[in-house]
């Protein structure tokens, strides 16, 4: 039965309305708008339901791991809550600052302490930073084979069968494990989590790791171990010029905007 | 350090040509290096591709070089992340390009962490800092809320991928010269953990959403699948490709591959057409390059409509029908 791995990242909601949406310009940072909810990233929820399927079909177990700061417990919980088996947290200040090649390795390095995996999965970007890039580099500091933006991940015969979307469709593709895969939303929707789950995943211990616990050399982490450094994060100027179509109706309104699209010879 | 030079444009070769990314990373590219004064190079990777080399040259490439090997017919993650180690390592580039694609992005991040460096994900601007000389690498954050500008000053090559549309091709001129230069894969078969058994081709009939003039895009409010070939409707008078947002697509109502934004299609028409769509910046990093978008949708509040030219608010079940026959009117139909 397979042993799995399953990163995940707590974030500010991402579908919050972009009004909400503020930066400190010369902290380089976001300011956490208020009344925007803490959620686990969509795509991560994701790669959970992929790990929950194999297990549903196979048997397994699931490890779910986030590293950050400032977790909210019942979110955080929610992979458990959804089925998940284990939840461990990463976190130390020594991780801050970080650039995604340093939060690979400090993930690399605690799946390397929990030590038996044959299948690792991550959402395919975290949906605050949209890098994607955390799931290829912890395949690379193990040295396992990754495949990216998958929407569908099954065992067959001890070899994993992974749907990986590209532009004009998806390819099939065949790895044997240990394996790393990143999900994407053509995945489906992740399963609920019931009350059931939800009580039993409120009992359970979670682990806090420090960098000393996961052995991480500490030039390796945070912005000690970040290759690329902000320069600058603002918030670009849209343009709002709309103008609105009226008319006596919605009827009217809209063969006036067929008018006004042939005036400007738009069509 | 000091000897890494050069600009480098990682290639992608669709259907037996030099895909539109790859020309406009050949046009981002030749800005950066003259900025420089520094070459620009093209690295062409797959089986029997060596005659595409004076296209590259063409559309701005100093120097080609080429790595044929059937083994690089497919992509795939260990043949082509190990191809390009070599090929970095032994050209030692100052800056590497690659595009957003299905390719880049599973690439670049995978290269980067080999080869000791960082990469900016989906940028939509490169430039070089005058006084640094180093690339300040923009790219959309937080769904295309915020902007980052990124350097990377430490390692070697500086390295970004490339939201497609974001650069513009040179002219092609077949008078460029060039110099093309071949480079042995020296792939070892066993090393590639991955196989491909399949692939499966979804595409829609019809004109290419990237590259349509005129899009018409539905939204989560069109409700059901059968609203669709209203659009469709509209689309067919127009000419028009039509795209989505994501929901119509996780609802099963439309295929995936009409997804326009941040995950799915980069589109830039003339004519953005947004019926039943709230304008997520999510969606807006994949068509607010459209030159002119119009948006209808029942809610004046909606943030798609601080980013249209023209709008109507309303129910597009009472606007689409009497929008559609009036255009259909215009264009003598
Ligand atoms: C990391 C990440 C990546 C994402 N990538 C993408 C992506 O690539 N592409 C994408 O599209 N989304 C993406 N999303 C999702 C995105 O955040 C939004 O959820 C999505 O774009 C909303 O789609 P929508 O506008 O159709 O739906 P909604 O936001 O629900 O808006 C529906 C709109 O329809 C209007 N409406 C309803 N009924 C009617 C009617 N009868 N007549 C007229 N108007 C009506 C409503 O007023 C509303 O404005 C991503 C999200 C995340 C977190």
């Amino acid at each position: 039965m397979p042993n799995m791995i399953v990163c995940v990242k707590q974030i500010a909601d991402p579908e919050a309305p972009a009004g909400s949406f503020r930066v400190d310009e010369a902290a380089r940072k976001v300011i956490p708008a208020s009344g925007v909810s803490q959620v686990v990233s969509p795509f991560d929820e994701q790669a959970v339901e992929a790990a929950l399927r194999i297990k549903d079909a196979q048997g397994g177990k699931i490890t779910v791991l986030s590293l950050g700061k400032d977790f909210v417990m019942d979110v955080i919980r929610k992979p458990m809550a959804m089925g998940a088996d284990e939840l461990i947290l990463l976190q130390d200040p020594a991780f801050e600052g970080a650039d995604s090649r340093s939060i690979a390795y400090a993930l690399a390095m605690a799946i390397k302490k929990i030590g038996e995996y044959d299948l690792i999965f991550c959402g395919r970007q975290a949906a605050d930073w949209d890098a994607g890039q955390v799931g290829s580099g912890i395949a690379e500091f193990l040295g396992i084979p990754s495949v990216t933006v998958a929407k569908k991940v099954e065992l067959v015969d001890g070899n994993v069968r992974v749907e990986r979307v590209v532009t004009d469709g998806y390819e099939v593709i065949e790895v044997s494990p240990p394996l790393l895969i990143t999900v994407s939303n053509e995945l489906g929707e992740p399963r609920y989590p019931k009350l059931k789950g939800i009580m039993a995943a409120a009992r359970k211990e979670v682990p806090t790791w420090t960098a000393e616990d996961i052995g991480a050399e500490p030039s390796k982490l945070g912005a000690a171990g970040a290759r690329i450094k902000l320069l600058k994060l603002f918030i670009p100027v849209r343009e709002a010029k709309c103008e609105i179509i009226e008319g006596e109706n919605p009827e009217e309104a809209a063969a006036n905007l067929a008018l006004k699209l042939r005036e400007v010879k738009l069509i | 350090m000091a000897e890494n030079k050069g600009v480098m444009v990682c290639g992608e070769i669709i259907e037996g040509k030099l895909s539109s990314i790859t020309t406009e990373l050949l046009g981002g590219g030749r800005g950066l290096a003259d900025a420089l004064g520094e070459e620009l190079s093209l690295v062409l990777m797959g089986s029997g591709v060596g005659h595409l080399a004076s296209e590259a040259i063409a559309f701005g490439a100093d120097k080609v070089f080429v790595v044929d090997d059937p083994l690089l017919k497919d992509y795939q993650t260990d043949s082509y992340v190990a191809v390009m180690e070599k090929v970095v390592k032994q050209v030692s580039p100052n800056i590497l390009l690659l595009g957003q694609t299905a390719m880049g992005r599973d690439l670049a991040p995978r290269l980067a962490f080999r080869l000791d460096t960082a990469v900016s994900m989906d940028c939509v601007e490169l430039s070089i800092d005058p006084e640094s000389k180093l690339m300040l690498q923009t790219r959309p954050v937080y769904g295309g809320n915020a902007r980052a500008i990124y350097a990377c000053e430490e390692t070697r090559p500086q390295m970004a991928t490339v939201r497609s549309k974001a650069m513009d091709p040179l002219e092609r001129d077949d008078s460029r010269k060039g110099e093309v230069v071949s480079i042995e894969s020296g792939l070892d078969p066993s090393l590639i953990r991955t196989k491909v058994v399949e692939k499966v081709k979804e595409e829609v009939a019809g004109i290419k959403l990237e590259d349509a003039e005129v899009v018409v895009t539905g939204g989560r409010g069109m409700g059901s699948a059968e609203a669709f070939q209203e659009l469709e409707a509209l689309a067919k008078v127009l000419g028009a490709a039509v795209g989505a947002t994501r929901p119509p697509c996780d609802n099963g109502w439309v295929p995936s591959s009409l997804q326009v934004g941040l995950t799915g299609k980069i589109v830039g028409p003339t004519l953005y057409i947004a019926v039943a769509v709230s304008g997520s910046s999510q969606h807006m990093a994949g068509c607010s390059g459209s030159k002119n978008i119009i948006a209808i949708n029942k809610d004046a509040e909606a943030n798609i409509f601080k980013e249209a030219r023209f709008g109507v608010v309303g129910d597009y079940k009472k606007v689409l029908p009497a929008f559609t026959a009036k255009v259909k009117e215009l264009l003598g139909g």
